[in-house]
């Protein structure tokens, strides 16, 4: 009995020494792979963690689904948004002509583009759902600028890893990975359904994450800052979602 | 090498004191059951509060890909909503939960897709599906059934022999939560990913689109409410404390109790 114990002892702490010699190994890839989200210290970070990391190595570079024009919602939702400012407003009577999306941080050429300089770049149509983390969808066509031929242009440094977006609205400004901003349906986006993009749903210009929820999909951009971490950012847990309650990574 | 009682199989009887009357105690659950059935329930109930949070954002049901407030939806639950775009007749919002919900509804529904898939393969490769859970042909003849059902419907306690194993509708009822309805809850929650569904298509569309996939997640919850009040009823019935120990220790204590 002793003699069994006592092996049991050992294998025990060689399964327990090799166990958290694993994790310790483990967290340091994951991060150095990028498979850690900035909330994971949040309460139920270890959830988003795994749900991150599951998705990264699965569905890093997956197309989303493109549908037939036939399946264009006829009635899509645009959901509320807080009240447009006074900013908004005037420029909105500009007919947006002032409208600028400025690009900084990590870039080799800091830009600032008009809504006519995006029309002149290569445009990309897309017919994608997009979903409410609520439960709601609607298929719309979105048509815009690739955000990596933006990052392109403005020359993002190897070294980024992010790319934060803010809105005319102060309280909205959201970021994604290379994974997302490289994947060549994000877009820039200027149009829907063929005319221009109605201000309900984010006129003139939104970020359309189509692998990730609507809450992503930041209306009224302004502004790309392409960095390398995160933490000065805000609280430092990635975006405005996780500071009100929200997971950063919207994939699911 | 002495086999540690926890691994003797379900429904053996263990040491020399059992074959004496009141007192016998039995092995009624594995370790590995036991351990698995209460991380199950856990993550179950925490899966189920934080799933009606976020149902009543939008308690309205739609079939296909598509479906919001300005489509006419296929059902409305008559309750109220936490988000003010959703008409429900009611004159109030109640506040919302969806944040904390979302991230605890997930990560809950990990612990319950690794747990079921530990116990998938311990009921697999240990026997416990084949001994304990398929039920013998000769029991589902349809008199046998029959019988089985009416002793039911009349809240009988179970009787001796029973009280060591599943009887046949048990079987049945275990085998269809958990090879129909717990992967088909967790494969139509997957559908409503959107990275998800962007890598795996084909499994949204083969149930008609996210809309439908939604629908089917929250018939199936129902159904897997159904099972969970219908258990604790038999638990009652059964004898609680006896049979909930059971399921803490291993051991029904007092197979006699209330009788």
């Amino acid at each position: 009995m002793s003699g069994i114990s006592r092996r049991k002892l050992i294998t025990t702490g060689l399964f327990a020494t090799a166990g958290a010699t694993g994790l310790g190994v483990a967290a340091k890839l994951a991060e150095r792979y990028g498979l850690i989200p900035p909330d994971a210290g949040v309460l139920y970070g270890a959830g988003e963690t795994l749900t991150y990391a599951a998705q990264r190595l699965l569905t890093r570079h997956a197309p989303t689904r493109n549908f037939s024009r036939s399946q264009i919602s006829k009635d899509p939702f645009a959901n509320e948004v807080a009240p447009l400012g006074e900013g908004f407003q005037r420029l909105q009577q500009g007919g947006f002509a002032d409208w600028r999306l400025a690009v900084d941080g990590m870039v080799a050429r800091p830009a600032s583009f008009s809504l006519a300089d995006l029309r002149t770049f290569p445009s990309r149509t897309e017919i994608t759902l997009i979903a409410c983390e609520e439960g709601w969808s609607y298929i719309a066509e979105w048509s815009g600028v690739p955000l990596s031929h933006i990052l392109g242009l403005v020359g993002a440094l190897p070294q980024v890893r992010y790319v934060v977006y803010r809105s005319i609205q102060p309280d909205w400004w959201e970021s994604i990975d290379m994974a997302d901003a490289l994947h060549p349906q994000t877009l820039v986006t200027l149009g829907m359904n063929g005319g221009e993009l109605p201000v309900p749903f984010g006129g003139p210009l939104r970020m359309r994450v189509p692998r990730q929820l609507g809450y992503k999909n930041v209306k009224y951009i302004t502004r790309l800052t392409l960095t390398d971490s995160l933490k000065r950012f805000g609280k430092g847990l990635g975006s405005a979602s996780p500071e009100g309650g929200y997971a950063w990574y919207a994939g699911i | 090498m002495e086999i540690p009682a926890e691994f003797e199989t379900a429904g053996q009887t263990a040491g020399a004191a059992t074959s004496q009357g009141a007192e016998r105690l039995r092995l009624r659950h594995s370790a590995f059951v036991r351990v698995t059935h209460w991380l199950i329930t856990l993550s179950f109930l925490a899966l189920l509060v934080t799933g009606v949070e976020i149902l009543i954002s939008h308690p309205r049901f739609y079939w296909g890909e598509t479906g919001n407030v300005n489509t006419r939806p296929l059902f409305t639950l008559p309750i109220p909503s936490s988000r003010d775009t959703v008409p429900t007749g009611y004159g109030y919002v109640l506040p919302d939960q969806n944040g904390w919900s979302r991230y605890l509804h997930f990560e809950a529904a990990w612990v319950a897709v690794l747990t079921g898939l530990l116990y998938g393969a311990f009921g697999f490769f240990q026997g416990h599906f084949r001994r304990n859970l398929l039920p013998a042909p000769s029991e589902l003849s349809p008199k046998r059934l029959a019988i089985n059902i009416a002793r039911h419907l009349r809240f009988r306690r179970p009787s001796e022999e029973e009280a060591g194993s599943y009887n046949v509708l048990q079987r049945l009822t275990y085998l269809l939560v958990i090879f129909v309805l717990f992967p088909l809850v967790i494969w139509t929650g997957l559908d409503m990913s959107p990275a998800f569904a962007s890598a795996f298509p084909a499994v949204v569309t083969v149930l008609g689109g996210r809309q439908s996939a939604r629908t089917i997640h929250f018939f199936v919850s129902i159904f897997l409410v159904l099972f969970l009040l219908v258990h604790v009823l038999m638990v009652y019935l059964a004898g609680f404390r006896n049979r909930v120990g059971a399921m803490i220790t291993g051991r029904l204590t007092q197979p006699r109790e209330r009788s």
